[in-house]
């Protein structure tokens, strides 16, 4: 059992490309620590680094007290799962449980002890005998499983481990790796692209984007102070919806017309012009199933689509952005590994809710939700930052601007790889 | 009728291919007279049969025996360094990237495309001055240069397919690289290795051009090369039967081998490894 503390932590390629920049994460001892974000965000990469298949460009990479930066796997006493689990094909079972012992050169006796006590953990003990190939997919995943914890590791890491697994297997292997944790009580860090995995599973979440550690918090913290438009607009399924919204007072104008917010969020975004403003979709309701008491501004609009699913039903409002708004949303989208269609609200309503497509409806909003964005730099200038963890573009000596500006050159330098090597 | 064209083209293709084979062990269980004075058909007549004496008289041969010593133990320890070496270069082939890999690669496709008889000249003026001439190692070592790209082509396609998270995994587990390389990626890339040991050793015990000409006395001269000096009581009268015999017992080790590598050979090994 360890801490693992990352401590400006860099990774450059060859080509001085920042696959990882500055990333300072702690993980403490017994923590469960999700990293996630898009693809290429550089996620895999830093647990790649932790367990030291990866050189570390710069930074102190320490394990307990020992700094680990240039020790080799074998030295580290990590123990990770991998994406497809690599598997010893041409062990049994027992044997692919017991190879980590066997290196140890534990005797048989200690093999035999752990290699049952795990397999009864896992409920594998009438496999021990078969070889891989005629497992299936969640049994490979337990031996994989298997072979990290017969180990007494200091700390475990898991590289979307149930990435490969159909919808079903992965709700049970979440609690099952969720169980495990809490028994064991071991230190665990944990990649994923998944923002369901990130939510149930991690004590703490770290959302990265282009290599940068956007917010470092819990997933309730993440869910409802997220420090930026990126982090926002990850986390949540549906995404959250951002509008373009000028303030004046305590009247924030939206497409749909105007609504009141909170004196202490308008008195901080007081003079800045045009913002983007993100409500998530849950924080609107049709107004004719609303509590007349509840707190709340309501807006008309037309409803495009509309999609019931028993318990709520999404309706879809499409509105007009301005360019510079837009613009900002595109590229979001693009960070998101998404691609905007056009710009639309999505509310989820009550399932009682009898608003339909083509209709007129009055829809309400709960405005204390509500969050505002700077569009040039995408920081949230409404956090409550008591709530919301570590966000490193906030912290002293940190220019939002400024990073903005670093991943945008990254951005571009992605481009323009991406263009030299089509062309 | 699809069926039955099958079998006959089957059929076609097995006369083919083992009429030769089973012609020699005809000759080979034919008395010498009989063959000087012409005998056809292919079972022998009465009177023509010699039974096993070719065979004993073959193993009973002190050049034979020799020949057979020479052809074995130069063709294996051909075999075994050609395939150490190839399981080396092809590993590093496969999985690091270093300057002149490209280089390293079509060297050895040139090396393998250089016809023999081109090499046989020079390697005698060579080996007479170095002093290889007529040794095992003279035949060891361009046996070795001419099946190593071979070896190292096949091997490093296999080393390709072994999914680098294997190894990984195996350090992590706490293995060095090199018993990550021993216990994990040489047991899987096992089929490949057999199937460069295979050519390997067919290489060095077919070779007649090499044996030949780099070897002048029995120390050395492998089975191919022997059989060509074969002479019996009369220089004159090649003792045909005899040659039969010889060849038939040169190509019992070849069989042997062949069967036992053949079950190493599994395909889909590494099925299993990785979701795939």
């Amino acid at each position: 059992m360890a801490a693992i503390d990352m401590k400006n932590i860099v990774k450059k390629y060859g080509d001085g490309f920042p696959a990882v920049n500055d990333v300072s994460i702690d993980v403490a001892d017994g923590e469960f620590m999700i990293l996630v974000g898009p693809s290429g965000c550089g996620k895999s990469t830093l647990l790649r680094m932790i367990v030291g298949l990866e050189d570390i460009t710069s930074g102190d990479m320490m394990i307990g007290d020992r700094r680990v930066n240039d020790l080799a796997p074998k030295e580290r006493n990590l123990a990770m799962v991998f994406q497809n689990y690599a598997l010893y094909p041409h062990l049994t079972v027992y044997e692919n449980i017991a190879f980590p012992l066997r290196l140890a050169k534990a005797d048989s006796k200690t093999v035999d002890e752990k290699v049952r006590a795990a397999s009864k953990t896992l409920e594998l003990d009438e496999h021990l005998d078969r070889k891989p190939a005629n497992l299936s997919g969640g049994q490979r995943q337990r031996v994989a499983m298997g072979r990290a914890i017969v180990r007494d590791a200091d700390a475990f890491l898991f590289d979307e481990p149930l990435s490969n697994l159909d919808a079903k297997l992965r709700g049970q292997m979440r609690s099952e790796i969720a169980r495990l944790q809490k028994k064991l009580g071991i230190t665990t860090v944990y990649v994923t692209h998944d923002q369901t995995e990130a939510m149930t599973l991690g004590d703490r979440v770290a959302v990265l984007k282009r290599g940068i550690l956007q917010q470092l918090a819990s997933p309730r913290e993440l869910y409802t102070n997220p420090g930026n438009l990126f982090v926002a607009g990850f986390i949540g399924s549906p995404p959250m919806n951002f509008l373009p919204a000028t303030v004046e007072g305590n009247i924030v104008e939206l497409p749909f017309g105007k609504v009141e917010i909170p004196a202490d969020k308008a008195a901080k975004v007081a003079g800045r012009g045009l913002l983007i403003a993100g409500i998530r979709p849950e924080a609107f309701e049709d107004a004719s199933v609303v509590d007349q008491t509840r707190q709340g501004s309501t807006f008309r609009a037309k409803i495009d689509q509309v999609e019931w699913l028993g318990n709520t039903a999404y309706a879809y409002i499409p509105f007009e952005a301005p360019p510079e708004v837009l613009e900002q949303l595109q590229q979001l989208e693009r960070d998101l590994d998404g691609e905007t269609l056009r710009t639309q609200l999505v509310v989820s309503l009550d399932g009682s809710s009898k608003v339909a497509e083509d209709d007129d409806a009055e829809i309400w909003v709960d405005t204390s939700q509500m969050h505002l964005f700077d569009p040039a730099t995408g920081e949230n200038l409404t956090i409550d930052l008591e709530r919301a963890g570590r966000v490193p573009a906030l912290e002293q000596g940190h220019d939002p601007a400024q990073q903005a500006k670093a991943e945008h050159e990254v951005a571009d330098q992605q481009t323009a790889a991406a263009e030299s090597a089509d062309g | 009728m699809r069926k039955l064209g099958t079998a006959v083209g089957c059929v076609l293709i097995l006369l083919w291919c083992l009429l030769p084979v089973a012609w020699i062990i005809s000759l080979s269980f034919k008395s010498q007279t009989a063959i000087t004075n012409g005998s056809p058909g292919f079972l022998p007549k009465d009177g023509d049969g010699a039974g096993w004496q070719n065979y004993t008289d073959v193993l009973d041969n002190e050049q034979f025996r020799r020949a057979i010593f020479n052809s074995i133990g130069i063709s294996l320890i051909a075999t075994l360094l050609s395939v150490i070496i190839a399981t080396l270069a092809a590993y590093a082939i496969a999985r690091l990237e270093f300057k002149g890999k490209k280089f390293v690669l079509t060297m050895a496709l040139a090396i393998a495309m250089f016809p023999v008889v081109s090499l046989v000249g020079p390697l005698f003026d060579m080996w007479r001055t170095i002093g290889l001439y007529d040794t095992w190692p003279g035949l060891i070592i361009p046996y070795m240069s001419f099946t190593l790209p071979l070896a190292i082509w096949t091997l490093s396609a296999f080393f390709r397919e072994i999914p680098w998270e294997l190894e990984q995994a195996a350090q992590v587990d706490g293995a060095t690289s090199w018993q990550a390389f021993r216990k994990v990626i040489v047991p899987l890339a096992a089929p490949g290795v057999f199937t460069a040991a295979i050519l390997t050793f067919f290489f060095a015990w077919n070779d007649f051009v090499f044996g030949i000409s780099l070897t002048s006395t029995e120390s050395a001269r492998p089975i191919p090369a022997a059989l060509s000096f074969f002479v019996g009581a009369d220089p004159f009268n090649r003792p045909a039967s005899l040659l039969a015999a010889g060849a038939v017992v040169s190509t019992i080790p070849i069989i042997i081998i062949v069967l036992i590598f053949q079950r190493k050979i599994v395909a889909g090994l590494t099925s299993g490894a990785v979701k795939g």
